[in-house]
């Protein structure tokens, strides 16, 4: 499986962000999104899960389900943790489950890697910010997607839990998988490219 | 898809119930409404029992504007939209079950509730028995074509009021046949069945059209 993209233009309130932006992402690899604040890191996630339509040019996913949108083979994780307050931590993971469709893997078992088990039937607005985060990066596991956008994953998380993340990167892109990842600080994994935003377009 | 669609509806059903401000407070409104016009138009039973099936109606349109702006701007806030365009489910149908959820918990209520406050207008059973059927088959309609002044709070912080002023002028057709069709029924000078299958006709249009245009206007305005 291979993400393509080729050209693409990405225009917010008027303002051109990038353009004639292509690169290539092959299954077992991660692209790091690197650039200063405001260079278009997450409106390039947000294209490519097809929340923002782009300006010109063409993402596709090669090998993925032509039927299909590149969204709907993508988990994106952004700034908001779509985390419903009222909801238990463990209500808010079987909706994601029954809402992008289940794998293998439990509501539960995703949680226990997450280091949520004991807090599954707390409302989630008793959550910290980095518990909440963690609570995000489960929805990752319980419905098993391609290719993972993940905006700034490490934000608000402990030194553990930035090791988990990298742990669950590595199980996914051994499987397989792809993830584009916007970042500032270094991704403690193997095969990383690198792409760089600047504030006037590509560097 | 059948099984997101449920999720979708299971959860804004117990989000409604577990934060409150939906039913409840709709209903109370309804009842306010209600109690208020005898202070105004005087406790003549006669005439409030004339003009009781559209008080009623009028009542149960402004409380089913309550809430309306939060169906999506409260997903978009939290991130939850984004959650929800990334399902493999049409967007039209995530609207439909919005819809769904919304009407369950504010416009049922005002379904129930509406036999009860029209005895305190002094309605006659007649007269109650068709209100209660008028609002049953026309705040679907309510509800639905108020999904799209629903989809543009997402665009509009704090919009709840310009969503009530936007929907508000839509809906006059239900109550137009609302109204008439309790009235026929209490006269009996027209036949009750011809505005009451107009309104019917007027809630599976909502039905159809409201997410269908919701769903294009989120499409459109979220960025």
């Amino acid at each position: 499986m291979r993400l393509l993209v080729e050209g693409l233009a990405c225009v917010r309130g008027g303002r051109s962000l990038f353009q004639g932006l292509g690169f290539a992402v092959t299954a077992g690899e991660v692209l790091a999104v690197t650039g200063p604040n405001g260079a278009g890191k997450s409106s390039l996630l947000r294209l490519l899960a097809g929340l923002l339509p782009p300006a010109a040019g063409r993402i596709a996913l090669e090998g993925g389900d032509p039927e299909q949108s590149v969204g709907t083979a993508a988990h994106f994780i952004g700034h908001l943790d779509a985390v419903k307050g009222a909801l238990t931590v463990a209500e808010n993971l079987g909706f994601t489950r029954a809402l992008l469709g289940g794998g293998e893997m439990e509501a539960e078992t995703a949680l226990g890697l997450l280091g949520l088990e004991r807090l599954a039937q707390f409302p989630a607005r008793m959550l910290s910010a980095g518990q909440r985060r963690r609570l995000a990066l489960a929805r990752l596991l319980v419905s098993p997607r391609p290719l993972w956008l993940l905006d700034e994953p490490s934000t608000a998380l402990d030194a553990e839990g930035q090791e988990t993340l990298a742990s669950l990167m590595t199980r996914h892109l051994s499987g397989g998988g792809l993830a584009v990842v916007a970042t500032h600080s270094e991704l403690k994994i193997e095969r990383v490219v690198e792409i760089r935003l600047g504030l006037g377009g590509i560097t | 898809m059948i099984a997101a669609l449920r999720a979708i509806l299971a959860r804004d059903l117990t989000l409604a119930f577990r934060v409150g401000g939906g039913g409840g407070i709709g209903v109370v409104f309804f009842l306010a409404v209600v109690t208020i016009v005898p202070f105004a138009v005087g406790p003549e039973l006669p005439l409030l029992a004339r003009i009781g099936p559209a008080v009623l109606w009028i009542g149960a349109l402004l409380a089913s504007l309550l809430g309306l702006d939060r169906i999506f701007a409260a997903d978009h806030e939290d991130g939850n939209l984004d959650l929800l365009l990334m399902a493999p489910v049409p967007l039209e149908l995530i609207a439909a079950m919005k819809g769904a959820a919304h009407w369950i918990t504010t416009g049922l209520p005002l379904v129930v509730a509406a036999p009860l406050l029209g005895l305190l207008l002094g309605l006659e059973p007649k007269a109650l028995a068709a209100v209660t059927a008028t609002l049953l088959v026309g705040t679907p309609a309510l509800t639905f074509l108020g999904l799209i002044g629903a989809a543009l709070a997402v665009a509009l912080p704090r919009g709840g009021l310009l969503v009530a002023v936007l929907v508000l002028p839509l809906t006059i057709p239900i109550l137009i046949f609302g109204v008439a069709a309790t009235t026929a029924a209490v006269t009996g000078l027209v036949p009750f069945g011809t505005p009451f299958r107009l309104l019917a006709a007027l809630s599976l249009v909502g039905l159809v059209l409201g997410p269908v245009a919701a769903a294009a206007a989120i499409r459109v305005i979220r960025d």
